[in-house]
């Protein structure tokens, strides 16, 4: 089963812990209606999507109110340093929250100690703490965007706000700051860039690259790279090996962009409708040429 | 993997010493380090005092610690009370300076600003904000929220709402797009 863990951006909004649905006026957990704009919220429709269309259990939400100071953060971090233990999840993605080293390093003891260790997926907040506190390594799979990688790639960035002008993030330097990340051990097993070209990358370099659909006005769109981790996460969750679920995420994330006909006004909620179809396409194209078999008939 | 292997694995760990997410206040006299120091623990941000570090060439013999993901809280504390800091610096890097390259796109009828890992993007014509996009901040959410669907004279200014380096990076990406669509 897949858990997340991320914030939502509601002060009020109290710390929750249970599977999540996605119903017509957005996501549902433990009865509290959640607007799916972007942020974690995307990423957990995404997932709900994926995984209700592959007829697999919702994701399990770990959820709590942040608008940037951070104590619904660390009610997270306390609560699932705790509490993650209690189920067999066999995937944890962490998302929008607040980096704070010492705290993360509680959460990622714990999940030490769980038998068999889950894979672990980080972004946004969280994949800069993961990065922060030295152990990017132990992770299985980061999603950065090309600002992101960047940061990844200078070993000395506490956050991508700081990241040294000589580092670009070019297009074409992608490439380098791959190798640059993994140089400095900056990096998770695997890494999945988002941009113009979608890479998956390990230490050894670029495995695998992504280009299709291109559609240039899905770049401004809030919350595309959400909808990616959240689709990668449902996919490994569902049980794909990493690199398989890392290349079809990508291609269903873009079709799903393709088929919204977006302009960069559109909202991320016009593509997550599209997830379905998308994943049903992109599973009957691999099932054709034998590489997947779709999960559903 | 246990977690010794993954410290083994790790060519050179960040010490421990060394707290990545925290920054320091460096003022120009102590008594603006005490009215400072006052003014975050009444907000109720957990601070230290202490030395500053041998790279800081300016400011007095004490400098504030604070969570760096909370510069712009911190900075917007200080504002209000009249106060401003000589430096607000990572702990770990004093001397990194935030981002201030900017990337441009134009779409035709609308434009992308980027700064650091933040996008904004505008309507040319109605000036509108159309889309927030980037960051891994909790306010980023929130400052998307408040934004979007507002055009650059109604929509708060990021650094009146946001708290974290990636808000503060929102503000850059905002006030580039307003030189971007300045008239002249």
């Amino acid at each position: 089963m897949l858990a997340v863990v991320g914030t939502i951006p509601e002060a009020d909004f109290p710390l929750v812990a249970g599977p999540v649905e996605l119903g017509d006026q957005g996501l549902v957990i433990q009865g509290r209606v959640i607007a799916v704009t972007r942020g974690t919220a995307a990423l957990l429709a995404a997932s709900c999507s994926c995984l209700q269309t592959l007829r697999h259990p919702a994701p399990y939400g770990f959820l709590a109110g942040d608008t940037g100071l951070g104590q619904g953060s660390e009610q997270l971090y306390r609560y699932v340093a705790s509490h993650l233990k209690e189920n067999a999840f066999t995937t944890v993605t962490f998302h929008y929250i607040l980096p704070m080293v010492d705290w993360h390093n509680r959460v990622f003891f714990a999940l030490e100690a769980m038998q068999p260790r889950p894979y672990l997926i980080a972004d946004a907040g969280y994949m800069y703490v993961a990065k922060m506190s030295g152990l990017a390594p132990a992770y299985d799979l980061f999603t950065p965007d090309a600002g992101e990688l960047a940061f990844l790639a200078d070993e000395e960035a506490p956050h991508p706000f700081y990241t040294r002008g000589f580092i670009l993030h070019e297009e074409n330097k992608m490439p380098d700051l791959i190798r640059r990340a993994y140089a400095h051990d900056n990096a998770a097993r695997y890494l999945l860039v988002k941009g113009r070209t979608d890479y998956l990358a390990d230490k050894n370099g670029i495995l695998a690259t992504v280009q299709e659909p291109a559609i240039e006005s899905l770049e401004p769109i809030g919350g595309t790279g959400d909808t990616l981790t959240g689709i990668v996460a449902a996919l490994i969750a569902a049980g794909l090996e990493i690199v398989a679920a890392a290349v079809l995420a990508a291609r269903i994330n873009r079709l799903a962009g393709a088929l919204a006909r977006p302009t960069p006004a559109t909202g991320v909620t016009e593509i997550i409708c599209r997830i379905p179809g998308a994943l049903k396409e992109i599973y009957s194209a691999a099932a054709r040429d034998g590489t997947e078999s779709p999960p559903f008939s | 993997m246990s977690i010794f292997n993954i410290f083994r694995r790790k060519k050179s760990p960040v010490p421990a010493e060394v707290p990545i997410d925290q920054g320091i206040l460096v003022f120009a006299n102590t008594s603006e380090v005490i009215r400072a120091e006052n003014l975050l623990r009444k907000a109720g941000v957990p601070i230290k005092v202490m030395g500053p570090p041998p790279k800081i060439q300016s400011g007095c013999d004490l400098v504030i610690q604070f969570p760096l993901m909370r510069k712009l809280e911190i900075l917007r504390i200080m504002a209000e009370n009249q106060l401003t800091p000589l430096e607000a610096v990572p702990v770990a890097g004093p001397l990194l300076k935030p981002v201030d390259l900017f990337q441009i796109k134009d779409f035709g009828a609308h434009l992308m600003v980027r700064a650091a890992n933040m996008k904004l993007t505008v309507d040319k014509e109605t000036r509108m904000i159309v889309n927030v996009s980037g960051g891994g901040c909790p306010d980023v959410p929130y400052l998307a929220a408040q934004l979007v669907g507002r055009t650059l004279e109604q929509a708060p200014r990021p650094r009146a709402l946001g708290h974290t380096v990636c808000g503060y990076a929102l503000e850059l990406a905002f006030q580039e797009m307003e030189r971007q669509c300045s008239p002249s």
